[in-house]
């Protein structure tokens, strides 16, 4: 990924993007499209299912084969990992299966990722924006010494074959392409939810490459003492909601945020907020949405009493119905609201929550 | 903790602080400077005017690396009524001169640049620092200051206040009043930016010439006010102005006016397609010479804004910063080349070098000028309706005969005004403005 | 103990403009200030200092003004600041910028001491890329912690350290040695205020200035452009979306009238959310 001042610096970027030669000899070898399958605790995460649907584009395009990368503690959870790549695309899956893998840990992954690197040899590879994938491909970036695109929000195949990866930068100001010309693999991460997750294909079925960890417990220094799964603690998951509302300063006080939670339970829904919200301490940190928190794809997403700042709009633009509440006609937010309605959001949420509570219950009895 | 001890203290890392901490460190003064900001300039991050020569007397060679924006080849006046302005502009090539005399400014570099130069100086600048209080010894003479960090002192034989309009330290140790609404102006401003080319287009400029626009009229809805434009390089700053007393009694916002005065047909063309960031309100004392406070006393010297020499009738106020404290410093380096004691008597130097400056000199000459303006309200209201009215005539080209045009204008003149109001009127002007 | 924290000075990315023609990013008038993740890193460490004993070196990699960062990182109570400052780093992409700043590590451990401990912040507000962390980290051998909420247990004499690492789906509690990058979760403690003595330390301080060379940097290669694998194609705005947004009037309607009209709108726009809903209802 390209550091802030080659975007201020068109002309020199433009003049080194000009250089682009015959990729060198030995990186021609270098042939088809991976993902790497994160998979915590035996869940596999969304983002590499979505990865799989564009890796699949991705492929077809080159004419190349798609390839997931399955890192797993135990061979029951490499076969359902696997089996899952398949279901969603994939046509082949490199599997190592090794204790030691159980857990993510940099220094075993770095080194199993660059092993599969080194001897299979893709053009292509791709990880989920989430700790886990930025942790690990920052390593395996630098171990290859070739170039990484952190945090895509779009990917495509250029006229000459290669990979063009967008994001966004500058907090979503602007948008950059950025390519990986001489050097293989072309390493990119993709947030999760930017892509729509593909359609599973119950069944389908491909081949598997084994490949031995060559480390024994012993050569790893850091060692997982614990693990403490947010399903034990009441941590947000508003990445995966269906339906999200959110308030922001237009709320005016911590105490009017119960308004936005109020509602939230009725919906069934995830609660969160603007940064600002966090700032003051009326939310908590994993409820912020926008670019330094969270990426959301809801269904419906209910923005009261935000302004729709662009870090802001970056973190809900994927919303399939956005309805913006705001005093003020003028607000941003109606650049990318679906639905606006210009009103006191202290008024209209508790209005909106009896509305949806008494329509709820009045249909289930019916029904 | 070791108590520091300090020859001056400089409260404020505006203009006049800066003067003065400069002027001070560059004698070899030690010189501690503590300003509430999170860096210099910015609280101040607004276009403005540069005067050179008020800067040239305190670094002369500094063109050579200030940010300026662009060097002022023309300026407009205008006087406007809802749908017109009536215009003078004043443009020439010997603005292109080799130290041009006027400079576009933004505020939040330069103040940088400025405390750049204070700090290579020698002087000591802590930002985000607030001073709280100022400390008295037994006999009440001023012998530091009290900060907000960790309830921190500070010790030297003289401290000067370059707080600015609303300095607080200076009113709560009573060394100047509160400010009174009818003498300060609540000023809103915005950067626009647009691309070069599209400024030096609109405006017809080229390279790093500029325009300041400065306006009055029906724009400030009756109260006594301006509107200006600059341009920088890259956006233009727009803003108006009008006594803090007049929108208690009105019924205005001062940002309903700036939205007023973008949309006046003769303004909107300019911003068309803008971006603006960034909306500041800030307070411009405008009581002049009568307003003006006790300068000086036992361990303390005022400047710059917070002594209140604005001239508001030229829109001057840096240049009177940074010449107060330039010569506040000179004074207090004068004294102590001298080994005299900073006292009340012998600080009254500094009023006696300033008022051989065109600093007293003009706050005196415009003395009367701001309750002319205040107590009058025809010249922004009904005076630019008749001026547009009368150039509307004149220039209509509609088979009346220009005998009877004149006459029109005349008339409008006397109907608007009584004669003896006008004559009055100009008479009142003149003088204040001797 | 040596404490390094890496900090860049970025543009308010609040005040970003983008030049509509050339698509670039005008920085006229847009102030600067210390990356806010890596601000979480400076005050971990401090605090760490202040526990253990030793120093917090900051570094940076910019142009000259990065100084003012730098400066104000003392006021923080930073001991010292290092400023890492060259054209032949202009264009550096992350693989490009770990190299500098790993290299600039090194001088710094053979001049002031061995750093156990070097932090950054979780990522910066224009890069974005999280990836500078995990690159000093390989290119020096350091083990790498990444998104770290706390530091549990810290052992100098034994030279381990034990940390709660924010994984996906829950938390880690790792244990590794000595020397270590830590990039520092966001949220995880609050920057202190500086006393007035470390304001004045800070004002007083020389900031340590290298170049390349300074910095032992032979291999101009691996800098700046030259030694960036990535190239930007493209810089371009985002598109205004297409679809309008569809105002639900509000004037002259009771608050309740207006709340059915809102639900009314969105069942339209998404029909399949009733049912969605009455099924979670019933549900419950
Ligand atoms: C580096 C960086 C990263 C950032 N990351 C994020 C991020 O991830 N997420 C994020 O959200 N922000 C982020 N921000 C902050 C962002 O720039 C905005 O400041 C923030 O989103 C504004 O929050 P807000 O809309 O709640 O508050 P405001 O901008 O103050 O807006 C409040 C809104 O409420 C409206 N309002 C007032 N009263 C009422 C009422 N009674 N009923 C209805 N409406 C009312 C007002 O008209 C206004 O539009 C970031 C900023 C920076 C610099
Ligand atoms: C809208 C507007 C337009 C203007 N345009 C022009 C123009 O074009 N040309 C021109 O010459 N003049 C102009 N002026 C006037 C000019 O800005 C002022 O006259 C000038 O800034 C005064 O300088 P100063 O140093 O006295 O005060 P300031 O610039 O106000 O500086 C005071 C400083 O002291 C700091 N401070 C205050 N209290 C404390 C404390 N307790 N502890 C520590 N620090 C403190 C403040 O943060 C501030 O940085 C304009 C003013 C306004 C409002
Ligand atoms: N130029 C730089 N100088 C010093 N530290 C940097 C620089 N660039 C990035 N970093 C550090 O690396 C972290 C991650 O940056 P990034 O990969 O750009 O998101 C930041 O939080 C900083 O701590």
């Amino acid at each position: 990924m390209s550091d802030a001042p080659k975007t201020d610096t068109p002309k020199t970027a433009a003049g080194r993007a000009g250089t682009k030669r015959e990729l060198p000899e030995h990186f021609k070898a270098y042939r088809h499209v991976w993902v790497v399958i994160e998979c915590e605790h035996g869940i596999v995460h969304p983002v590499s299912l979505e990865l799989l649907g564009e890796g699949r584009k991705l492929a077809d395009k080159r004419g190349v084969e798609l390839a997931g990368v399955v890192l797993a503690g135990d061979p029951l959870t490499a076969a359902q990992v696997s089996a899952a790549a398949f279901e969603h695309g994939a046509d082949l899956a490199y599997v190592i299966t090794d204790p030691i893998l159980a857990h993510y840990r940099n220094e075993s992954y770095t080194r199993a990722m660059t092993d599969l690197v080194n001897s299979y040899k893709p053009e292509i590879l791709l990880l989920g924006a989430t700790n886990l994938g930025r942790d690990l491909a920052g390593s395996v970036a630098t171990t290859l010494l070739t170039g990484l695109t952190a945090d895509c929000t779009e990917l495509a195949i250029d006229d000459e074959g290669s990979l063009a990866a967008t994001r966004p930068t500058f907090g979503g100001s602007l948008l950059c392409t950025i390519m990986t010309l001489n050097y293989r693999p072309q390493m990119a991460t993709v947030r999760p939810r930017v892509m729509s997750l593909p359609e599973r294909q119950p069944g389908r079925w491909g081949r598997i490459v084994e490949h031995p960890l060559n480390l024994t417990e012993a050569d790893i220094i850091t060692k997982v003492l614990r693990f403490v799964a947010d399903r034990e603690s009441d941590k947000a998951q508003l990445a995966y909601a269906d339906i999200v509302v959110a308030g922001g300063l237009g709320l005016r006080s911590a105490e009017n945020f119960q308004l936005v939670r109020s509602l939230a339970e009725v919906l069934g829904a995830e609660y969160g907020g603007s940064r600002p919200l966090v700032q003051k301490g009326w939310i908590g940190a994993d409820r912020q949405i926008g670019q330094t928190g969270k990426t959301i794809r809801p269904k419906l997403y209910i923005a009261a009493g935000i302004s729709g700042a662009i870090q802001h709009r970056v973190g809900v633009e994927g919303a399939d119905t956005i309805v913006a509440i705001n005093t003020d006609p003028k607000a941003p937010i109606f650049e990318f609201a679906h639905l606006g309605v210009v009103a006191d959001a202290i008024e209209l949420l508790p209005a909106l929550t009896r509305a949806f509570r008494a329509h709820l219950s009045v249909n289930r009895l019916a029904g | 903790m070791i108590e520091e001890r300090f020859d001056a203290i400089v409260v404020g890392a505006g203009p006049s602080g800066n003067a003065a901490a400069y002027t001070m460190a560059k004698e070899g003064l030690r010189v501690l400077q503590l300003e509430r900001g999170e860096y210099p300039g910015s609280k101040n991050v607004q276009g403005a005017i540069l005067y050179a020569d008020a800067l040239e007397k305190i670094i002369p060679d500094f063109r050579e690396d200030a940010p300026l924006e662009r060097h002022v080849i023309e300026q407009r006046l205008w006087t406007m009524d809802n749908g017109s302005h009536v215009g003078m502009h004043y443009r020439s090539d010997d603005f292109n001169e080799e130290r041009p005399n006027r400079y576009t400014i933004i505020r939040a570099q330069f103040d940088r640049w400025f405390s750049g130069k204070v700090r290579e100086a020698g002087a000591v600048l802590l930002c985000e620092t607030t001073v709280t209080e100022l400390l008295r010894d037994t006999a009440g003479r001023v012998i530091g200051v009290r900060t907000d960090r960790g309830g921190g002192t500070a010790f030297a034989d003289i401290v000067i206040l370059g707080e600015g309009v609303n300095g607080l330290v200076g009113q709560r140790a009573g060394l100047r009043p509160e400010l009174k609404p009818d003498t300060v102006a609540l000023a809103v401003k915005e950067m626009h930016f647009l691309p070069r080319e599209t400024i030096e287009a609109r405006f017809n400029l080229k390279g790093n010439e500029g325009v300041v626009i400065e306006a009055m009229g029906t724009i400030t809805d009756g109260m006594t006010g301006t509107g200006f434009i600059y341009t920088n390089q890259e956006s233009i700053s727009i803003g108006i102005g009008c006594i803090v007393s007049d929108f208690t009694e009105s019924s205005c916002t001062p940002y309903g006016l700036l939205e007023a005065f973008k949309r006046h047909p003769s303004v909107q063309p300019l911003l068309e397609g803008s971006e603006c960031k960034e909306y500041v309100a800030h307070l411009i004392p405008e009581g002049g010479y009568n307003a003006m406070p006790q300068l000086y006393g036992d361990g303390w010297i005022v400047v710059g804004d917070a002594g209140q020499f604005v001239n508001a009738v030229h829109r001057e106020g840096s240049n009177l910063a940074m010449t107060t404290g330039r010569v506040a410093a000179e004074t207090v380096v004068w004294l102590k080349r001298r080994r005299e004691e900073l006292s009340k008597a012998n600080l009254a130097e500094y009023q006696r070098r300033l008022e051989e400056t065109f600093v007293m000199k003009d706050m005196k000459k415009y003395r009367k000028i701001p309750s002319l303006l205040h107590h009058n309200r025809q010249f922004f209201n009904l005076y630019p309706k008749l001026l547009s009215g009368a150039a509307q005539t004149w220039f209509r080209v509609d088979g009346i005969d220009k005998r009877t045009k004149e006459k029109q204008i005349f008339q409008s003149f006397r109907a608007g005004r009584k004669l003896t109001g006008l004559i009055g009127d100009a008479f009142k002007l003149a003088r204040s403005w001797r | 103990m040596h404490i390094v924290v890496c900090l860049k000075q970025v543009p308010d990315s609040a005040q970003i403009r983008v030049h509509p023609v050339t698509n670039t990013i005008m920085r006229q008038g847009v102030p600067t200030i210390i990356n806010p993740y890596d601000l979480f890193a400076l005050e971990e460490a401090l605090r760490l200092r202040d526990r253990l004993g030793g120093e917090v070196t900051v570094l940076t990699m910019g142009p000259l003004m990065a100084e003012d960062s730098l400066r104000k990182a003392l006021t923080f109570g930073a001991d010292r600041a290092v400023l890492l400052t060259d054209r032949s780093f202009a264009g550096s992409d992350t693989l490009a910028t770990s190299y500098a700043l790993s290299m600039a590590l090194t001088k710094i451990g053979q001049e002031f001491g061995g750093p156990p401990i070097v932090f950054t912040g979780k990522q910066t507000i224009d890069g974005d890329t999280a990836q500078v962390g995990p690159g000093i980290a390989k290119r020096l051998g350091l083990n790498q912690l990444t998104y770290v909420a706390r530091i549990c247990d810290l052992d100098p004499q034994a030279g381990t350290i034990s940390v709660e690492r924010r994984a996906e789906g829950g938390v880690q509690v790792l244990e590794t040695r000595m020397p270590v990058l830590i990039t520092m979760l966001e949220g995880t403690n609050e920057m202190r205020r500086g006393s007035l003595d470390d304001a004045y330390r800070a004002a007083r301080s020389q900031i340590v200035k290298w170049s390349a060379a300074d910095a032992g940097i032979t291999e101009l290669a691996k800098c700046g452009l030259k030694g960036s694998p990535t190239i930007v194609k493209k810089v371009f705005a985002p598109q205004a979306r297409a679809e309008k947004v569809q105002h639900i009037a509000s004037s002259d309607l009771s608050t309740d009238a207006l709340a059915a009209n809102v639900m009314a709108a969105i069942f339209q726009k998404q029909p399949a959310l009733e049912g969605d809903l009455l099924r979670f209802a019933a549900g419950q």
